[in-house]
């Protein structure tokens, strides 16, 4: 009932389950010497696309059909991230550099006597998977409660989000926030008892990587669609008209944009196994920038556009820094302009007529 | 003005006037006896020293369809900005429906107060259909929640059919309301105040860009809405003010200069010399 008349939602879903089904069979169960055979980097690498157009989805229901250009998402993202990265690490157990059986390695390295206080409850998996949701979404309901009810709007919110991702940054790469500083949290051994090197445990967190992908996108579909996302739409087309419609503009953007953060959040958290490493990097304003650049090369209010977009920029970049690496930046940025210019709907807009997203 | 060969009226449209229950256009609204339903004194509004308003007070009968004139920058609008919420005046009071204290309400609580109003620049949401504006103006609890599970019964459906006839855009009820003519527009931004079934209508020109036909159906419009709504209307056609004929207020920097029958403000010495002698 969704999916009437989403055609790009149910090519995605579609792809979606095919590849759930397909891709792992492919990666385990046929033999490497086959031309069949998908890699584990393969696997690993189309795993982390997966939790990117998570974040473009994420990024595309608050800009998208919000109008809220947020450019400090990567530090959702890095946040869900860290709380993985935070249960990962305490998984080592005894089985570090320094054996120490709670403290993880950058403590001991620092003379850390104790595990501070924040670290408490990160041995167990639901508390961790609770803080992913947690962290990225109060920090969104504190910041857009502050942003939205003094009514900033526009590039000044745009630099905020920028300045508060920034502001992040800096402070994880302190080592005394106790987060690991610039190194960040590394050499994971096991999640929920899985080697996270094993070939099967990266088929299974791209398994998951997909799913998640697509309830996000289903969660998304189905508030765009509700007379909330019409109410959200007709806050970013104009904002004052809907507030003196009787509607609380301010409760409204927060909703969305605490809903967005917290689905960024959970894409951090697939992202960080996968990788094998978060570290302060991850929420450097220029990731935000390049959130903003995929949705907009995609399409924007389509959310399948988003994911389109961040799969192809994501493989033109693994393509491009392999290849020619000082290319990279500036390709980016002309296909952003040539983007801006000639596409403004994005590449969905090419498939989709006179249609105009909403 | 310009003349215009007059084209027979639509039909429909009248019929339609008629079944909404607000009588024939050429009726007279009943007789507002009662105590104001909008009480605003001695309002001042300054930006960075300079009085938009200047102790206005106004006092608007429940059931009135009430003009409001005045030269560019007169502070029509910031009047309407003070009623809405959107401005806090520096001094005065502000009253509605007797115990209704503006001055402590937000906007969005205003609206759903009963106060609904037209910007002078029309707004309607243009990426949505006709339908679903006036969906989104209907009055029901706008709550984030309920909103997010909020799903039209059948008599809200009729109540939206309804006022797609009264504002003449059944037609064009798919369409995207970006695609409408600037007079559609300005029809479906009252279309969306009636959704709201406000008692107060506070109106900032509304005809204007309107051809003469359609200001025509306008002036009928309103005039069959009175008496069910109060209705203030900021305008600068004068031939449409005249052709609602009520009660007409004149401001100027900030002040009322004059108020009464339209023939009476024309004639009064200080009008013509501010505003209609210019
Ligand atoms: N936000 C503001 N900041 C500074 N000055 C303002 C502001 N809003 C209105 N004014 C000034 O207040 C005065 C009254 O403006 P207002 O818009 O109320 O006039 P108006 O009667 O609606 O005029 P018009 O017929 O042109 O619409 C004008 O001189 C305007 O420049
Ligand atoms: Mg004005």
């Amino acid at each position: 009932m969704l999916l009437k008349r989403d055609l790009g939602g149910t090519l995605l879903l579609a792809l979606l389950g095919i590849a759930i089904l397909v891709v792992p069979v492919l990666n385990l169960a046929v033999p490497e010497s086959s031309s069949l055979h998908l890699s584990t980097y393969t696997v690993t690498l189309l795993g982390k696309y997966l939790t990117y157009a998570l974040l473009a989805i994420a990024l595309d229901l608050i800009w998208g059909y919000c109008g809220i250009m947020s450019l400090g998402h990567s530090a959702f993202f890095a946040l869900g991230g860290y709380a993985m990265g935070m249960y990962l690490m305490r998984a080592i157990g005894p089985r570090g550099v320094y054996g120490d059986p709670v403290l993880p390695d950058f403590m001991v390295f620092l003379n850390w006597k104790e595990l501070p206080w924040y670290w408490y409850g990160f041995d167990q998996f639901w508390f961790a998977a609770l803080m992913v949701m947690l962290a990225p979404g109060l920090l969104a309901l504190v910041f857009g409660w502050l942003a939205f009810r003094s009514r900033v709007t526009g590039v000044y919110l745009s630099i905020i989000t920028q300045a508060l991702t920034y502001a992040l940054m800096l402070a994880f790469f302190r080592n005394d926030m106790g987060f690991g500083g610039n190194n960040g949290l590394t050499d994971f051994k096991t999640l929920l008892g899985f080697d996270v090197h094993a070939d099967s445990t990266r088929a299974g967190l791209f398994v998951v990587s997909a799913l998640a992908l697509a309830l996000g996108y289903v969660a998304c579909r189905a508030v765009v669609s509700s007379k909330l996302g019409r109410v959200v739409v007709a806050i970013r087309d104009a904002e004052d008209r809907t507030r003196f419609l009787g509607y609380r503009v301010e409760l409204f953007k927060l909703w969305v944009f605490v809903l967005s953060a917290v689905l960024a959040g959970i894409a951090g958290a697939l992202y960080v196994p996968q990788v094998g490493i978060i570290n302060p990097s991850e929420f450097s304003p220029l990731n935000s920038i390049e959130v903003v650049i995929w949705v907009s090369v995609g399409g924007r209010a389509t959310l399948y556009g988003a994911v389109a977009g961040a799969g192809l920029v994501n493989y033109a970049k693994t393509y491009l820094t392999g290849a020619l690496p000082e290319v990279w930046l500036f390709a980016l940025g002309g296909l952003f302009v040539l983007v801006t210019v000639f596409l403004p709907r994005g590449l969905v807009g090419l498939f989709r007529g006179r249609k105009e997203p909403p | 003005m310009q003349f215009e060969p007059q084209r027979p009226r639509k039909p429909v449209r009248r019929i339609d006037l008629m079944t909404y229950g607000f009588g024939s256009a050429s009726e007279p609204a009943p007789d507002a006896s009662s105590a104001p339903i909008l009480y605003i004194e001695d309002i001042t509004v300054s930006f960075d020293g300079f009085k938009a308003l200047d102790g206005l007070s106004l006092y608007v009968d429940d059931g009135e369809l009430r003009c409001i004139i005045g030269p560019n920058g007169a502070g029509k609008t910031t009047m309407m900005d003070v009623i809405t919420g959107k401005t806090r005046p520096d001094q005065g009071t502000a009253f509605f429906a007797r115990s209704v204290d503006l001055l402590s309400l937000s906007e969005p609580e205003i609206a759903q107060a009963g106060i609904g109003r037209k910007f002078q620049v029309p707004t309607v949401f243009e990426h949505q259909s006709v339908f679903e504006n006036l969906e989104l103006a209907l009055y029901t609890n706008k709550a984030v929640w309920p909103s997010l599970f909020a799903r039209l019964n059948g008599a809200e459906r009729d109540r939206i059919e309804e006022v797609l006839a009264i504002i003449g855009l059944t037609e064009s009820r798919y369409s995207r309301a970006g695609v409408l003519s600037h007079g559609q527009k300005q029809w479906l931004e009252i279309g969306m105040l009636l959704m709201q079934s406000p008692r107060l209508l506070l109106l900032d020109e509304p005809v204007a860009g309107m051809t003469h036909e359609e200001t025509e159906h306008t002036a009928e419009l309103l005039l069959s809405l009175a008496g069910r709504h109060t209705i203030i209307v900021v305008e600068h056609d004068m031939e449409f003010v005249r052709s609602i004929g009520r009660r007409v207020t004149v401001l100027h920097e900030g002040r009322m200069l004059a108020e009464g029958r339209m023939q009476e403000v024309q004639n009064h010495p200080k009008v013509i010399e501010v505003y209609l002698g210019a």
